[in-house]
């Protein structure tokens, strides 16, 4: 049985100009261990199909379809019961540090109530057990730093208090939302090997929210690209990296600056803009931007698997 | 704040949605539609525009005067058979009339007093914004000083020590009110000093003054309405305020508070001439502070408040 | 440690900040009253000249203006406001000092009901956002700011009072019901207004990020909103309780004359409108002082409350 399994999401939001569809029809499965990478520019929905299933919507949203948590629908829990998961069995880590922690309240307060709530543990242990999880990301003297505010920490360093926070229970499956976007590459590196870490440790699966392909590569072994609320490609990093199907996740790739690549190969940044989430298009979302648009592409390409479980959504089947 | 569509946060969309790219709707448009959505605004303003017109014609249009005495119906209560439809006080004068007729004043002290503060907030507050820096400190600090004393019992010392005339009134109103306007105007203009788009006209070569004119008025034209609307019911209620201690309007002129206070020495016997002029006074206060409301929330929908 | 050397500058400096507030209190008060036109002593009779000149000798009214203002400024820095001048045997300090408990008892009565009250108002309407209950909610808030207290007092006494019979209309017994309407009316308009302002900033920090994390870790609804959400939320209503306290003792006065409560506000009023210069200068120094300090108290709250201050203060 896979460790998480979503079916049919489908997000929305109610908005004064109409309903915005963050998520359309959204597939994908996690095994135990698996460290899954979601990609996709902003606005492509995958924040919020991980606020779907966190139950973190903001209150004009709404959700239909399934995700399935170790047998159990996360998406039909009342609050009170996805809150022995959150937290717990499933930890989050945010992208923004200078918002993500209350401003009001002690590092150490912040990080403890996590394990007591939900270990049941003392607070001598609690704090104790938070320290240590401090030393791990390799915040400086975390006997003191503890005691601190979150305004006396740098935005990296705050970084990785949230990642500490993150994985103090130990979780079953980690959610990470671009967790190193706001820090320097040195930093980045030691977090992705903490997350790493936390996988080969204690099993854990991983997904992880990101635009930067690079920390993709470090980190995870499959892809899941995002664009305008639906998937149109999953696959390996090999896969995706190296025979890519999709035309936007070719662009993709041909925005970003390789190494593997000759020093004169020319960077594209991809036309154009995403579409208007409130009135999507009939057919395939991409072939306004689409530089291998055809007649066929009005219609709703469907999803294609070959068997290397590696699937996309285009007409143009193969890659050039 | 009470009914208008909170747009809760869906962040990371907002930038993706591609609203502003279809149709070009300026922000006064913007601030226009949500006003009108917001119900409660839109009854007061329609209930306050009555008000206005029934006190500037009613008492044209009805036949008593406010102060003939009908001595064969004193204290009596309202009736459309004697002719007062809301009642008489105990010497005979019509409620109605004058309650409408009070209303002139109290209306006219929350207009004038309420654009003396505008005038002296306006022009002391851009004059620190303009000029930042030591000056902008200093008449800061004096508008924190004045902030912090008791200035309604300033209001009142000034009516014991110059006696109680109505011109006195709004000049002692408005003078102690401003301090708001100051503190909003200073901080606009200081922000908007600094902004792009007016260093960029600056770099353009437009002159200071067509600077002020046609990006500093109009930037502070929203937050400048919203005050003015809150701070009529503010001046509107203090004037009823002194009246009602016997320090505000003397007879033969009346306001709504002059009137609430006199229907609270009779209110046992004719409960009606408290009643009434307690009624009007509420709903002008309630009306001018959802319109108020309204437009806040309509010219800041981010903020909450 | 190092926060509370911050917290002890920010007291310095912000007590520091205090003086100037006083003396420009104290000086508008004096030069106010003194360019009042016509004396203490000229409203009733015509006094023989050789006894108002010993009248205006008593009362230093002879000296020149700057050295009177000098003279009271000792005085009041060691708080001692003078004699009244219309009630003969008395100092202003024993008028304030009898005037001021029945004040105080049923000001503090209304103040703690308001914020109280508010807050748990404000946190129910914000809780339950454009529900029918938050809609209702902030309607009556709205009415509770609009109606004047010299309005909502007399209905109150004709309702209550009158027509029930169950409360007194006015008097001072030191009794719980001569309180009860009089606590009411004072504390009506501040409840509304801070039911608003708790509502407002709890549907605000109820938006942001930390709370979404705090929701992430699983804890319980009523440990979000209680540990998490209600300090920041209250922060505004802190900061609002000096105004509030100003406008309370603005609103006494009018409350104490409907209510015949012999409360420092019935002096003031007997006093203005009798020229008493002492009094009204001793009671608005008096009340501008205590509003002056609660001010700076409400600040010191705020800064403890809010450790960013503490750390600003600090770099």
């Amino acid at each position: 049985m896979s460790l998480l399994e979503v079916k049919g999401l489908n997000v929305g939001f109610d908005t004064p100009e109409g309903e915005v569809h963050a998520v359309n029809n959204l597939n994908f499965s996690l095994n135990a261990g698996d460290a899954l990478a979601i990609v996709g520019e902003s606005g492509s929905g995958k924040t919020q199909t991980v606020m779907a299933i966190m139950g973190l919507l903001a209150e004009n949203g709404h959700v239909n379809g399934q995700a399935m948590f170790k047998g159990k629908d996360l998406l039909q829990m009342s609050t009170s019961e996805l809150n022995k998961h959150r937290g717990s069995e499933i930890a989050m880590i945010f992208q923004d540090p200078m918002t993500s922690l209350n401003p009001y309240l002690s590092i150490e307060k912040q990080m403890i109530e996590v394990v007591i709530h939900h270990q049941g543990l003392n607070k001598a242990e609690a704090r104790a057990h938070a320290v240590e999880m401090l030393r791990a990301v390799r915040i400086p003297d975390p006997e003191r730093s503890i005691r601190q505010y979150p305004h006396e920490f740098s935005g990296g360093m705050r970084q990785r208090v949230i990642v500490a926070m993150g994985l103090l229970c130990e979780p079953d499956l980690l959610i990470a939302d671009e967790p190193t976007t706001a820090l320097d590459v040195t930093v980045q590196t030691h977090i992705s090997h903490l997350m790493s870490a936390l996988r080969q440790n204690s099993n854990a699966a991983i997904i992880l929210i990101t635009h930067d392909l690079g920390v993709v590569a470090g980190l995870c072994d499959r892809v899941l690209v995002m664009y305008a609320g639906e998937a149109v490609e999953c696959g390996t990093v090999e896969q995706i990296y190296y025979d890519p199907k999709h035309p936007y996740t070719q662009g993709l790739l041909n925005s970003v600056p390789r190494l593997d690549r000759p020093e004169d190969t020319e960077l594209h940044a991809i036309p154009g803009n995403p579409p208007n989430l409130l009135s999507l298009p009939e057919g395939c979302k991409f072939r306004d931007r689409c530089p291998k648009a055809y007649a066929a592409c009005t219609e709703t390409p469907p999803m294609q698997i070959d068997e290397g479980q590696h699937a996309h959504c285009c007409f143009r089947g193969a890659s050039e | 704040m009470t009914k208008t569509t909170d747009t809760p946060a869906i962040d990371p969309f907002e930038a993706a949605l591609g609203i502003s790219d279809d149709k070009g709707r300026s922000p006064w448009e913007d601030a226009w539609h949500r006003l009108l959505k917001n119900r409660a605004a839109v009854y007061s303003a329609y209930i306050m525009a009555f008000m206005i017109m029934l006190v500037l014609l009613g008492p044209l249009l009805i036949s008593w005067e406010s102060d003939f005495t009908d001595w064969d119906h004193t204290s009596s209560p309202p009736s459309l058979q004697s002719g007062h439809w809301f009642g008489t006080d105990s010497v005979g004068r019509d409620i109605l009339v004058r309650t409408l007729e009070g209303g002139r004043i109290s209306l006219l002290v929350g207009l004038v007093a309420t654009i003396v503060s505008l005038l002296i907030g306006v022009s002391y507050g851009a004059t620190a914004g303009y000029f930042g820096g030591r000056a902008d400190r200093i008449m800061m600090r004096v508008v924190d000083i004045i902030y912090a004393l008791p200035f309604l019992f300033f209001i009142i010392l000034l009516m014991v020590v110059f006696g109680r005339h109505i011109l006195l009134i709004f000049v002692a109103i408005g003078a102690i009110n401003w301090l708001d306007m100051a503190r909003i105007v200073r901080g606009q203009t200081l922000s908007l000093k600094n902004t792009e788009f007016i260093e960029a006209a600056r770099a353009c070569g437009v002159g200071d003054w067509a600077i002020i004119r046609r990006h500093i008025v109009p930037n502070l034209l929203g937050v400048v309405m919203v005050y003015v609307t809150l701070t009529i019911p503010q001046v509107i209620l203090i004037e009823s305020f002194l009246s009602f201690l016997g320090l505000g309007v003397q007879e033969p002129m009346s306001s709504w508070g002059a009137l609430v206070s006199d229907g609270a020495q009779d209110m046992e016997s004719a409960p009606w001439t408290l009643i009434v002029p307690s009624v009007f006074l509420t709903a002008t206060l309630y009306c001018f502070n959802f319109i108020g409301d309204g437009l806040r929330d309509a010219l800041d929908p981010k903020d909450h408040f | 440690m190092m926060q509370d050397t911050g917290m002890a500058r920010h007291t310095l400096r912000r007590f520091l900040g205090l003086i100037p507030t006083l003396l420009m209190l104290i000086t508008v008060a004096f030069f106010l009253m003194r360019v009042a036109p016509g004396g203490p002593f000229d409203s009733e009779m015509v006094l023989p000249p050789e006894i108002e000149a010993n009248l205006n000798a008593k009362y230093h009214l002879d000296e020149p203006l700057l050295r009177q203002y000098f003279r009271y400024l000792g005085q009041v820095a060691v708080l001692d406001f003078g004699p009244s001048i219309q009630y003969k045997d008395w100092t202003v300090n024993e008028l304030i000092a009898q005037g001021l408990p029945v004040s105080m008892r049923v000001g503090l009565t209304a103040i703690v009901v308001a914020f109280v009250l508010g807050t748990l108002l404000g946190i129910t309407a914000a809780l339950k956002q454009n529900t029918g209950m938050d809609y209702s909610l902030m309607g009556a808030a709205m009415l509770g700011m609009s109606i004047p207290n010299f309005v909502i007092a007399p209905v109150l006494i004709l309702l209550l009072a009158v027509y029930a019979g169950w409360l007194p209309a006015g008097g001072w017994d030191s009794g719980i019901a001569s309180m009860v309407l009089p606590v009411i009316t004072l504390s009506l308009p501040v409840t509304a207004y801070v039911a608003r302002l708790t509502r407002g900033s709890m549907i605000e920090v109820l938006h942001s990020n930390f709370i979404r994390t705090a929701r992430a870790k699983g804890l319980p609804e009523m440990v979000v909103i209680t540990r998490h959400a209600l300090r920041p939320a209250l922060l505004p209503v802190i900061s609002f309780m000096g105004p509030a306290t100003a406008g309370m003792i603005s609103g006494s006065v009018v409350i104490e004359r409907i209510f015949s409560i012999p409360g420092l506000g019935s002096y003031f009023v007997q006093g203005a409108l009798n020229r008493d210069y002492t009094l009204v200068m001793g009671v608005v120094i008096f009340y501008g002082v205590l509003i002056i300090l609660l001010n700076f108290m409400v600040d010191l709250i705020y800064a403890w409350l809010d450790p960013k201050i503490r750390y600003d203060e600090n770099h």
